[in-house]
């Protein structure tokens, strides 16, 4: 328990100087946000100064800093310097879409990369040849170009699939994302599915295991008591690192598939840049990414006791 | 398949036969040290050697550029859009009727700069943080720890696009960007394996006979963690364009109309949903085959397990 008090800590650390480096960025940025805000148009320095005022730009950094911070805490993340929009309410109506494809891609990276593994390392041939050579290519393909490829055969050829929006509704969104998910999970399960397949195989030639096939333990008993769960440790750590960076390359495919999730509008921001938005998404990918590996982390304890135990003087 | 090798061939001994001393030899023939090519062809394999001379290809590919491109990269022609493969055009032509081969070949070069950037900065950074970190230990050692931490924290994507919010669309900004977010990566393996080398007996007398403590990291601790600065460099080189790939695909790095991998994926984007397939699948196809011999050869000079990475 003082662990996860103690990484929760950490965690809080993180945020508060991951904030004040995203904040201070966006001050350093070329241009001062004024000029931005009138957008060329010229204007009197009367004007110029109330929008100074309004943004609170004439104020000293550290304290503008503060009250930013002090606004974030209250869930008030500003307004969009480009609509004008409350960011809280516009990344609240973008979220969901985004947790939907991380999760659906996580889903498939478990199972499909967990099973494939497992598979390939419990019966040789020419199906482990083909996970193997698949794995090693699989991690090479960058997401894009596997959404382009899928949206190519299977949505513009075949016709099965959708190839933009993210639709209404659990099924439909569910029709809508999977060409998405499957092409976000590629890199990931192709990673996880090579080791997987390499954590079994060193499990199967272990000595308890041997030992326990010498005894005469049924096969199946052995694979799933003694060998599978085993290995799953260093699973657990790349399939942990991989779901955590989901979030991270979600972006890429949500522009590619044009889905309305925070990701695109990240990137949108970026290009127009729209810092307010930037900062807030920024900061809400680096929570979640260090919840995801905090869970990770808790996880090893309850697949492993022997990390349950020495967990207390581990713990940093 | 030993045992019918040793059938055919009557003169051979059995391990039984053996004598320990063969036996110890035949279980450290690993052990011995070869060095050069002979034993970078054994590590590699032959897929690894493959691997090597696809390497090899990309980067004369984007030396030679000037010379082996069929057509000039940017001049495209207005009757010639949306050509199929033919001798005139092996991959045939692009929206603006450019000749999608010559593209590839002059990708090459801002497709293979980007990841070099990447992985130098990479290797700089993270040397310099693991060396001092382990050289002062103590307080300096805990200072950077927590720096890394800090960086942990950050997606490499995001830090890359933070960035380009920052300091506006660019191949360079994309690459230190991303070289700072592939540091804490690199350097946590530098340190641990310079921490081992650091407690060393010879480091300790060394320091007896005055010899300063940066001569002792530079001379002594680095060449000894080199495999491990090479091996995260050639590993890192592959995520670098698959990431810079990205960037370039969202428009955050290369601009056109320079000619670059990911961008041209890109750009295939609309042609592809119309049915025009060369130009994003053979920019695809290029990525992917030069980073997976990457990825391989850099797998097998580690010896090791390729550790799964955040995008």
């Amino acid at each position: 328990m003082t662990y996860v008090l103690k990484r929760l800590g950490a965690l809080a650390a993180v945020l508060v100087v991951s904030s004040f480096i995203v904040f201070s960025g966006m001050y350093l940025a070329p241009g001062s946000p004024e000029q931005f805000l009138v957008q060329g148009r010229t204007v009197s320095p009367e004007v110029l100064a109330s929008i100074r005022a309004q943004y609170g730009l004439d104020d000293p950094f550290l304290i503008r800093y503060w009250n930013w911070l002090m606004d974030v805490l209250q869930g008030d993340l500003g307004r969009s310097l480009l609509t004008q929009q409350d960011v809280s309410a516009l990344v609240a109506s973008r979220l969901p879409t985004t947790l939907f494809l991380a999760a659906f891609a996580a889903i498939l990276i478990t199972v499909l990369g967990v099973g494939l593994g497992v598979l390939a390392a419990t019966r040789s041939g020419a199906f482990e040849k083909l996970v193997v050579f698949g794995s090693n290519l699989g991690f090479a393909v960058p997401t894009f170009f596997a959404a382009l490829v899928l949206m190519f055969v299977f949505g513009s050829n075949l016709g099965w699939f959708p190839v933009s929006g993210s639709g209404e509704g659990f099924a439909d969104r569910l029709w809508h994302l999977t060409l998405p998910a499957i092409a976000l999970a590629f890199p990931g399960i192709a990673v996880v599915a090579r080791i997987t397949r390499t954590a079994v195989r060193e499990e199967q030639g272990s000595e308890h295991v041997i030992m326990a096939i010498a005894r005469g333990v049924p096969k199946q008993f052995v694979l799933w008591r003694h060998t599978i769960r085993n290995s799953m440790l260093p699973v657990t750590t790349v399939l942990g690192t991989n779901i955590a960076g989901l979030l991270a390359s979600a972006f890429v495919i949500e522009y590619a598939f044009t889905l309305d999730g925070i990701g695109s509008l990240l990137v949108n921001s970026v290009q127009k840049k729209d810092f307010a938005v930037v900062q807030a998404i920024a900061l809400i990918m680096v929570l979640a990414f260090g919840l995801i590996n905090l869970i990770v982390d808790l996880l090893y304890a309850v697949i492993d006791p022997r990390v349950r135990l020495s967990k207390g003087a581990a713990a940093r | 398949m030993t045992q019918q090798k040793m059938k055919r061939d009557p003169g051979a001994n059995t391990s039984a036969q053996d004598t320990v001393a063969v036996q110890l030899l035949r279980k450290h023939r690993n052990d011995v040290p070869v060095s050069g090519w002979r034993l970078l062809a054994k590590r590699l394999g032959p897929v690894g050697l493959i691997s090597l001379g696809i390497i090899a290809l990309v980067v004369l590919m984007a030396i030679l550029a000037p010379v082996i491109a069929p057509y000039d990269p940017y001049e495209g022609s207005v009757t010639a859009r949306h050509e199929a493969w033919s001798l005139a055009h092996l991959m045939g032509t692009d929206q603006s009727g450019r000749d999608i081969l010559s593209r590839i070949i002059w990708g090459a070069r801002t497709s293979l700069i980007g990841p070099t950037i990447v992985i130098l900065v990479t290797a700089f950074l993270a040397t310099t943080l693991a060396l001092t970190a382990v050289w002062f230990g103590g307080r300096v050692d805990a200072l950077i720890s927590r720096m890394l931490d800090i960086l942990f924290a950050f997606p490499n994507m995001l830090l890359a696009i933070l960035a380009v919010a920052i300091f506006g669309p660019s191949l360079l900004t994309a690459s230190i960007a991303l070289a700072i977010g592939f540091t804490p990566y690199s350097a946590r393996v530098i340190r641990s394996v310079a921490l081992r080398e650091r407690n060393l007996p010879y480091v300790a007398s060394a320091q007896l006979q005055g010899i300063s403590g940066f001569v002792i990291t530079v001379r002594h601790i680095l060449p000894n963690v080199r495999t491990q600065i090479l091996t995260g460099m050639t590993i890192n080189f592959g995520y670098a364009m698959i990431e810079l790939a990205a960037l370039s695909f969202l428009g955050l790095g290369v601009q056109p109309p320079t000619p670059d991998w990911g961008l041209m994926v890109s750009n295939g984007q609309a042609s592809l949903q119309q049915g025009y397939w060369e130009q994003s699948i053979f920019a695809g196809l290029a990525i992917v085959i030069t980073v997976a011999a990457f990825g391989y050869v850099g797998e097998q000079l580690g010896g090791r397990r390729a550790s799964g990475r955040t995008r």
